[in-house]
């Protein structure tokens, strides 16, 4: 195995000089791209997704700068979730470099590093773990050869530090020892370094990005300029289903400002001098549309219901079907989660040049590549004509992984010849959005006369996450058929339980649902765990207990044991109600990552309090701790944010609301005061980080109200009858 | 029509043809700072906050003519790397930032309360620091602002008693 590798990251090593204008060297390479058949039942197993670069294209960069300096080109965007600091740790740790000398940056499209899967699904981190670390080794080593050269000796005789050569007293930097190199010898893959004489890697380092978001530095989408920059704006649907048919745009071309109306087959838009001129006579654009069907909120929810659409089996054991056959032990419950929006703060846009058959276009974008497409088959230029220049993401939860915005910025800059930004407004963003899908889950089990589950049965019915995205190849669609966005966290993880199935039933629904931080892990997770804690109580057990109870003995349920009895530990778990608060527990595995959290919950005039959480969590191993704390912190306000208030819905064919505010969600005063976050490693590998603390939070807020009053809540947002 | 007042301590007169421009578009588009943030435009969020005659304001909302004869000051003027404000040396010491897009109306709205209020309580923090945090980064935030609070009043007074002395 580890001999076969070696030869693939030699044979496919690339050098390549002159990326940058400080650049002297940029190296890079390519990995081996596996069968997408694998990848994507690898990825819905165990989240365990292999980096899935272009066989054609390296998907690193490395460029040595003339100061010493290192900058690493990522193929993973940076939306908040650290990847640019955790990469930048497991680079210089190989390479032997300092913090302060390593730089992380977007890799545009043209330097040919993109990555298919895109940046979501968190899988950045662990998707290149090995390849950066063995590309880093290799790149010193390299070097290392370069100044041996220079130096007159050989590489071994040499040793490294802070980016220094030296033998003895004799000293050289890889800048002068990479300087004026043309010919590169490229070694083997040397060894990694044992994990104990990493520096960086493990440590709490303070993120690579920190200053540029506490002193304003311009480095989002919506900050980009270019010298002769003009304002665009589109008319955008409010309707659900809405398409273009014809547009008034007389009173438009006389406003002030306007440059010019530009009318397509699909779209009608405008160019002014500022962003106020084009908003201006963008609404005074009369544009007439074909509505199909005027939508309402009992459309939708007719439409999502258990046994609609197609059911896909998607795990089955032993003989659920028949153990829960119907009669007076059978339990059932449903639960059910509403449309939530991505809300994310830096509006969806882009600033494009297109300036005969070259296109530059910077946006914040969690799908480089096929942004890229999408615009070169638009315009009629090669991809290759395209430059897809990434910024910095103001939030992406996966909003940003279908971008098509970039299309009207490219399309209005090519009517006018200049470059042009062009950005949705709040309501715009609200009402095209791709959702999160609405979902209705029904539960049924069986409990054995030990009070364990004999049987359990999960079935959800959510809009499509994953289908219709053009992240995934339609073939995928015809080899998996269930939506394996949707059924995330949808599956029973008690496996010791005998009989259990889960099923998945698709619905597609007349607006754009989509992926949303977890995807279907918060819904899924709260149908299952409340109901877990109701069978514990029809057990007489303690909920806690009762889930320890039926896990199986394998490597999975060891992870899991162990993260439920350290949340248990640090919370000081009691299912008795003291002072007013009662404590709520649920746990789930999600992308490899099994995360248990405990709250504690009091209820004054109707409203839930969340006073405190506990989360243990096992990532693996863990690269910064302290991300992986901020990122469960943030996942834990952010589920809660949407187990208790958020809800999008639909009137008169809108959706609504269009604004935060009437778009409850949590702020500061619902914060807990306390987050307490346990990081377990059972695992020797990164798992996922950004989405997994998400899953718990719901039902373990639910679990806690039903201690505290007796009512099981069944649909989100919570609310107090 | 033409407006003259100062934006960091930088005089600045500008012409405007809409008199209805709200100052975040003149902040942004036509002097060229950034730090300060659009999310909604319509007072809902918070991310554009900014200084004028040092209350908090959200620019999106706040009409441009009136700030004549006023001061501005924006993330980019409220400290550096070098001079950091004690709101942002906390926010730097607290790793507040995740994506980052709301932080600057954060730590604007924080360093305005922190002058009304130089030792705010959670109850002061919720009632007043209102802006939405997508990456809900309000755990660290609610820390940064005591810190922030602690820093503040350790670094104003030995410059009193310097000027007493
Ligand atoms: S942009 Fe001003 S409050 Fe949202
Ligand atoms: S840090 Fe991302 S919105 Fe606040």
């Amino acid at each position: 195995m580890a001999k076969n590798k070696k030869k693939l990251s030699r044979r496919k090593f690339l050098v390549r000089g002159g990326l940058g204008t400080l650049g002297v060297l940029a190296v890079g390479t390519y990995v081996f791209r596996n069968p997408i058949r694998r990848q994507i039942a690898g990825m819905i197993d165990t989240g365990e997704t292999p980096y899935l670069g272009n066989t054609k294209s390296p998907i690193l960069w490395f460029e040595i700068t003339k100061d010493n300096k290192i900058i690493l080109y990522s193929p993973k965007v940076e939306m908040g979730q650290g990847t640019f600091t955790g990469l930048a740790q497991i680079a210089a740790d190989e390479l032997e470099v300092s913090m302060e000398q390593i730089a992380v940056a977007h890799a545009p499209s043209s330097s040919g590093n993109m990555d298919d899967f895109a940046t979501g699904g968190s899988t950045s981190i662990s998707s290149l773990w090995v390849p950066l670390r063995e590309l880093a080794a290799t790149l010193r080593e390299m070097i290392k050869m370069e100044a041996a050269k220079k130096m007159g000796t050989v590489a071994t005789s040499l040793s490294v530090k802070d980016g220094v050569i030296s033998e003895g007293d004799r000293t050289i930097t890889y800048a002068e020892a990479a300087k004026d190199v043309t010919e590169w010898d490229i070694p083997d893959t040397p060894p990694l370094k044992d994990m104990k004489d990493y520096q960086f890697i493990g440590k709490p380092i303070s993120r690579v990005d920190l200053k540029d978001k506490v002193f304003g530095t311009p480095i989002f989408g919506m900050d980009a300029t270019m010298p002769n920059m003009l304002y665009g704006a589109v008319v955008r649907p409010t309707v659900i289903g809405a398409t273009y048919a014809e547009a008034d745009t007389s009173k438009a071309e006389n406003m002030p400002g306007v440059v010019k109306v530009v009318k397509e087959q699909d779209f009608v838009g405008v160019v002014a001098n500022s962003r106020m001129e084009a908003e201006n006579a963008k609404n005074a654009i009369d544009v007439k549309w074909d509505i199909p069907k005027v939508w309402q909120t009992a459309d939708i929810e007719a439409m999502i219901e258990v046994g609609k659409g197609e059911p896909y089996v998607i795990q089955k054991e032993g003989s659920p079907k028949k153990t829960l056959q119907e009669d007076e032990t059978l339990i059932i419950s449903e639960f059910k989660s509403p449309i939530g929006a991505h809300a994310q703060l830096e509006p969806n846009g882009a600033l494009a040049y297109v300036e005969g058959d070259k296109a530059t276009v910077m946006m914040s974008t969690q799908v480089v590549k096929i942004t890229r497409n999408e615009i070169a088959e638009r315009l009629g230029l090669e991809k290759e004509q395209v430059n897809i220049v990434p910024t910095f993401l103001g939030g992406g939860f996966g909003r940003r992984l279908h971008t098509p915005n970039g299309i009207q910025a490219a399309v209005l800059s090519k009517a006018v010849g200049t470059p042009v930004k062009c950005f949705l407004d709040r309501k715009e963003e609200f009402q095209n959005d791709t959702f999160r899908p609405p979902t209705h889950h029904v539960l049924k089990a069986k409990l054995n006369e030990k009070g364990l589950i004999e049987a359990i049965e999960h079935n959800v019915s959510s809009g499509d996450v994953a289908w219709g995205s053009p992240m995934l190849p339609s073939v995928v669609e015809t080899i998996l058929g269930a939506d394996l966005g949707a059924w995330r966290g949808g599956m029973i993880q008690y496996g010791a339980i005998p009989n259990y199935q889960a099923i998945s039933w698709r619905v597609k629904l007349p607006f754009a649902t989509s992926w949303w931080r977890s995807l279907g892990l918060l819904a899924n997770t709260f149908a299952i765990e409340s109901f877990m804690d109701e069978l514990a109580a029809k057990a007489g057990k303690d909920p806690v207990q009762f889930r320890l109870d039926q896990i199986q003995d394998d490597d999975r349920g060891y992870r899991l044991k162990e993260v439920i009895k350290a949340a248990a530990d640090k919370a000081g778990w009691t299912d008795k109600v003291v002072n007013g608060r009662a404590m709520g527990f649920a746990a789930s595995t999600d992308v490899n990552t099994p995360c248990a959290q405990i709250v504690e919950v009091s209820v004054e005039n109707n409203e839930i309090k969340v006073h405190k959480v506990t989360c243990a969590m096992d990532p693996g191993l863990v690269v910064n701790p302290d991300q992986v704390k901020a990122q469960c912190e943030g996942a834990i306000i952010m589920g809660m944010s949407a187990s208790l208030f958020e809800r999008m819905y639909v009137e008169e064919g809108q959706l609504q609301p269009t604004i935060y505010g009437p778009y409850e969600m949590a702020l500061m005063k619902h914060a807990p005061k306390e987050i307490d976050v346990v990081l377990l490693q059972n695992a020797d590998v990164p798992g996922g980080v950004g989405e997994p603390p998400l899953g718990p939070i719901g039902a373990a807020i639910a679990n806690a109200v039903f201690r505290l009053t007796g009512e099981r809540l069944r649909e989100m947002p919570l609310k107090i009858s | 029509m033409k407006i003259t007042f100062s934006v960091n301590e930088m005089p600045q007169s500008i012409e405007i043809d809409d008199e209805n421009t709200p100052l975040l578009w003149v902040i942004r588009d036509m002097l060229d700072l950034k730090g300060t943030k659009f999310g909604c435009g319509k007072a809902a969020c918070g991310a554009c906050t900014l200084h004028v005659d040092g209350e908090a304001v959200r620019s999106c909302s706040y009409p441009a003519k009136l700030v004549e004869g006023k001061k501005v000051t924006t993330i980019e003027g409220l400290g550096s790397e070098e001079h950091p404000h004690p709101v942002q040396q906390a926010w730097v010491e607290e790793v507040v930032p995740q994506c980052g897009y709301c932080q600057p109306g954060f730590m604007m709205a924080t360093a305005a309360l922190l002058d009304k209020i130089p030792e705010p309580t959670d109850n002061d923090i919720d009632q007043n620091i209102i802006n939405v945090c997508r990456c809900a980064t309000y755990y660290r935030m609610r820390k940064a602002i005591h810190r922030a609070a602690v820093i503040k009043k350790n670094t104003t007074q030995p410059v009193n008693s310097e000027s007493d002395g």
